[in-house]
């Protein structure tokens, strides 16, 4: 027998102690994302969420044009908008339990204000007059993330946390298509798998990073897919249908509650404004693909199965709108105060107990502030 | 009266048993990173933790460094008290932007409302002939970080103290343990094992009257040496374990080198940008009118860290240091 002979007769067995480690078929996620509204289905919604849905979903939209407006008065030194983002932002909020934690990256003060967060207080990260305006452990709201996927890893480890002390909390985490490409996404999805860590991630994929599309960002069949990869089940979801998004967030954090582990949810939509107001969108993107999106337009939406069910009159309207009104008349008015700030408070939260090295830099910037009042009281 | 068992212990068990009374006497104490379960560490630091504890104390993480540090913060903000370990010191960079952009700001970030009490556990420097990636002496860049504490043992009974009060510590600390000095021995006592001072407290080895020798964590051993060998040259120094890089020690330190007149930081990290430029500024500062000699620095060069076979030419020695205390201007003696 020659060596080739030898070799065609072998059979290998497969690698010692090897098996397919889960099932991927059930973590797949469909092939179209999940709708409600428009869809037969839409006629079994709930009369009251809708309603409620309608009412955060336009109270949502104003806080977005007025944070938006205080950008261009000065009052605000940036706010990256989530118009258009809006269902996404509510249903976060509305899914999650009193006890259960939020992590918001930047774009998502709204989820934070839906939750019953201050207005005022949230916007401390945007105003500039500190880096958080509240208590996270009180609200249960990490601090809005700037580094972009960097809160995943922490909605994570808190989560496991609550489950090792024999809590029934979840962590609801946030982060943006362009975050997906991060390592710590990555990274947080694979120990939540690991830990069966009790963690929603919601992708809110509004098309752009900045100027960068998605086709740029992944090759992935879609961002859900990446569920797959970790042994988790992805869902996909239309992000501008408020009723679906709040149906699939809720089924996930009561799976997550239920000791069934971690779910990764793509909700499509669209960032219909420009990045932030520092942004000029018409340099990576055509009028006739932000028209396109108007016609889908999560308040619209809902507003279309309302009055389909004779729920939206004008005394509605009305209500809802000035509920809306007054909301950003009151943060307009406390926004046009200047905030109180105390420059020794630079000092103040560095360490526990202030270094011997800042107490002596708390103590210059303290002369140099006696100085300055003198001199303007010398001038005056 | 009782005697005390006194026996020769490692600082490499030292640092195990300070591990594992904190989890004792603490539950919310949570060890956590690659192979420090059932291996029980690379260096055996957390031999026996996963099977005292359970694995949900002790914890095997998958491998990665910043998913380790960043599910360390959430499990913080929860109010438990991770202690992580990276297992080398190059292998930490991964965790740099977990560390910088949140472990060191989360306290200032919320005003004080969450401060993240954890210790963070770095095997670093050289001398124990590891190849590329295993030799580093990283603690530049963390003295460079607002909010973090910079911890580093020298002997056994300090690496129990020192990581006791670092874990008890409700700030975020590196703690660089110097990984050639984790089979050096002492006696120590188990068993009545003993406190420390609080973190900040720079401690003087050896006192002497003729200059100060400013170091820490793997080279204090080798200044103790120098000074040992220094007598032969009519040299009394003085040696002072900084034990904390941050918060800095400058009182223990302007003492001493207002004592001796002169003063040389030693340090295996690079000369350039490293802790040795901001410990002699700050000497001079203070100092200025009770120095004989301007501040010498013996550092590691400024070069990758050396292939192991070339580490030794890298390495501050008894002679590098000896040559910097002989350029010390003591001609303005006699």
């Amino acid at each position: 027998m020659t060596v080739m002979e030898q070799r065609g007769a072998y059979r290998p067995a497969p690698p010692p102690a090897w098996q397919l480690r889960t099932d991927p078929a059930p973590l797949l996620p469909d092939a179209e994302p999940y709708r409600v509204l428009g869809t037969d289905a839409a006629r079994k919604a709930d009369q009251e969420l809708l309603l409620c849905l309608h009412g955060e979903l336009v109270r949502g939209r104003r806080y977005n044009t007025q944070a938006t407006a205080l950008t261009k008065q000065g009052r605000l030194a940036v706010y990256p908008s989530s118009t258009g983002q809006e269902a996404c932002e509510i249903a976060a909020a509305l899914a999650l339990r009193e006890q259960d934690w939020l992590f918001p990256s930047y774009r998502d003060t709204l989820a934070a204000v839906a939750r019953g967060l201050d207005p005022v207080a949230a916007l401390t990260l945007l105003r500039g007059d500190w880096h958080t305006g509240y208590d996270p452990r009180e609200h249960r709201i990490a601090p809005l993330c700037t580094p972009l996927a960097t809160q995943l890893p922490h909605a994570v480890g808190l989560a496991h946390a609550a489950r090792l002390k024999g809590d029934d909390v979840v962590a609801l985490a946030m982060v943006g298509d362009g975050g997906t490409s991060e390592g710590d996404f990555h990274e947080a999805l694979n120990f939540a798998a690991v830990w069966q860590a009790p963690v929603v991630f919601l992708v809110q994929n509004n098309g752009f990073a900045i100027s960068v599309p998605l086709a740029k960002q992944t090759a992935a069949p879609s961002l859900a897919h990446k569920a797959v990869g970790y042994g988790m089940p992805g869902r996909l979801v239309d992000g501008n249908d408020a009723v679906a998004v709040h149906e699939v967030l809720s089924e996930a954090v009561h799976r997550a509650r239920e000791g069934g582990g971690p779910t990764l949810i793509e909700a499509v939509t669209y960032r219909m404004e420009a990045h932030t107001n520092a942004d000029d969108a018409t340099r990576y993107r055509h009028d006739a693909e932000v028209e396109a999106w108007q016609d889908h337009d999560p308040i619209l939406l809902v507003e279309r199965e309302l009055t389909e069910r004779g729920l939206l009159d004008e005394d509605r309207r009305r209500t809802v709108r000035d509920d809306a009104e007054a909301m950003a008349a009151d943060l307009r008015s406390r926004m046009n105060q200047e905030p109180a700030l105390d420059p020794m408070d630079l000092f103040t939260h560095v360490y526990a107990e202030q270094t011997t090295q800042l107490r002596e830099q708390a103590a210059q910037l303290r002369a140099e502030l006696a100085a300055e009042n003198e001199a303007d009281g010398a001038g005056a | 009266m009782t005697t005390v068992a006194v026996k020769p212990a490692t600082m490499g068990q030292a640092l195990g048993r300070a591990l594992r009374d904190a989890m004792a006497d603490d539950p919310s104490v949570h060890v956590l990173g690659e192979d420090v379960g059932t291996l029980g560490g690379v260096f055996r630091v957390t031999d026996g933790l996963a099977k005292e504890f359970g694995d949900d104390r002790c914890t095997d993480t998958p491998l990665a460094e910043a998913g380790i540090l960043g599910t360390a913060v959430g499990m913080a903000m929860y109010g438990l008290r991770p202690v992580v370990e990276m297992q080398f010191d190059a292998f930490a960079y991964p965790a740099f932007e977990q560390l910088i952009s949140h472990v060191a700001r989360m306290r200032n970030r919320t005003r004080g409302g969450m401060p993240l009490p954890i210790t963070i556990r770095v095997p670093y420097g050289g001398g124990i002939g590891g190849v590329e990636h295993h030799s580093d002496s990283s603690e530049a860049y963390y003295m460079a970080t607002p909010g973090l504490h910079v911890v580093t043992p020298a002997t056994v009974a300090d690496a129990y103290g020192l990581l006791r009060a670092s874990i008890a510590s409700d700030d975020p600390v590196v703690f660089l343990e110097p990984k050639r000095l984790y089979w050096s021995k002492a006696d120590w006592n188990p068993d009545a094992p003993a406190g420390v001072d609080p973190i900040g407290k720079a401690v003087v080895r050896r006192a002497g009257r003729s200059a100060t020798l400013l170091t820490y964590g793997p080279s204090v051993p080798v200044c103790l040496e120098a000074a040992e060998a220094a007598r032969a040259e009519g040299w009394d120094l003085e040696v002072v374990d900084l034990r904390s890089l941050v918060p800095f020690d400058d009182e223990t330190v302007t003492a001493s080198v207002r004592r001796t007149g002169r003063a040389v930081v030693v340090h295996e990290s690079g000369g350039f940008g490293g802790p040795g430029g901001e410990i002699a500024a700050r000497v001079t500062e203070r100092c200025f009118h009770h120095l004989e000699a301007p501040v010498l620095r013996v550092a590691g060069f400024d070069i990758p860290y050396p292939p192991p076979m070339l580490e030794r030419h890298h390495l501050p020695g008894v002679d590098r240091i000896l040559d910097a205390v002989a350029r010390l201007q003591w001609e303005a003696e006699s």
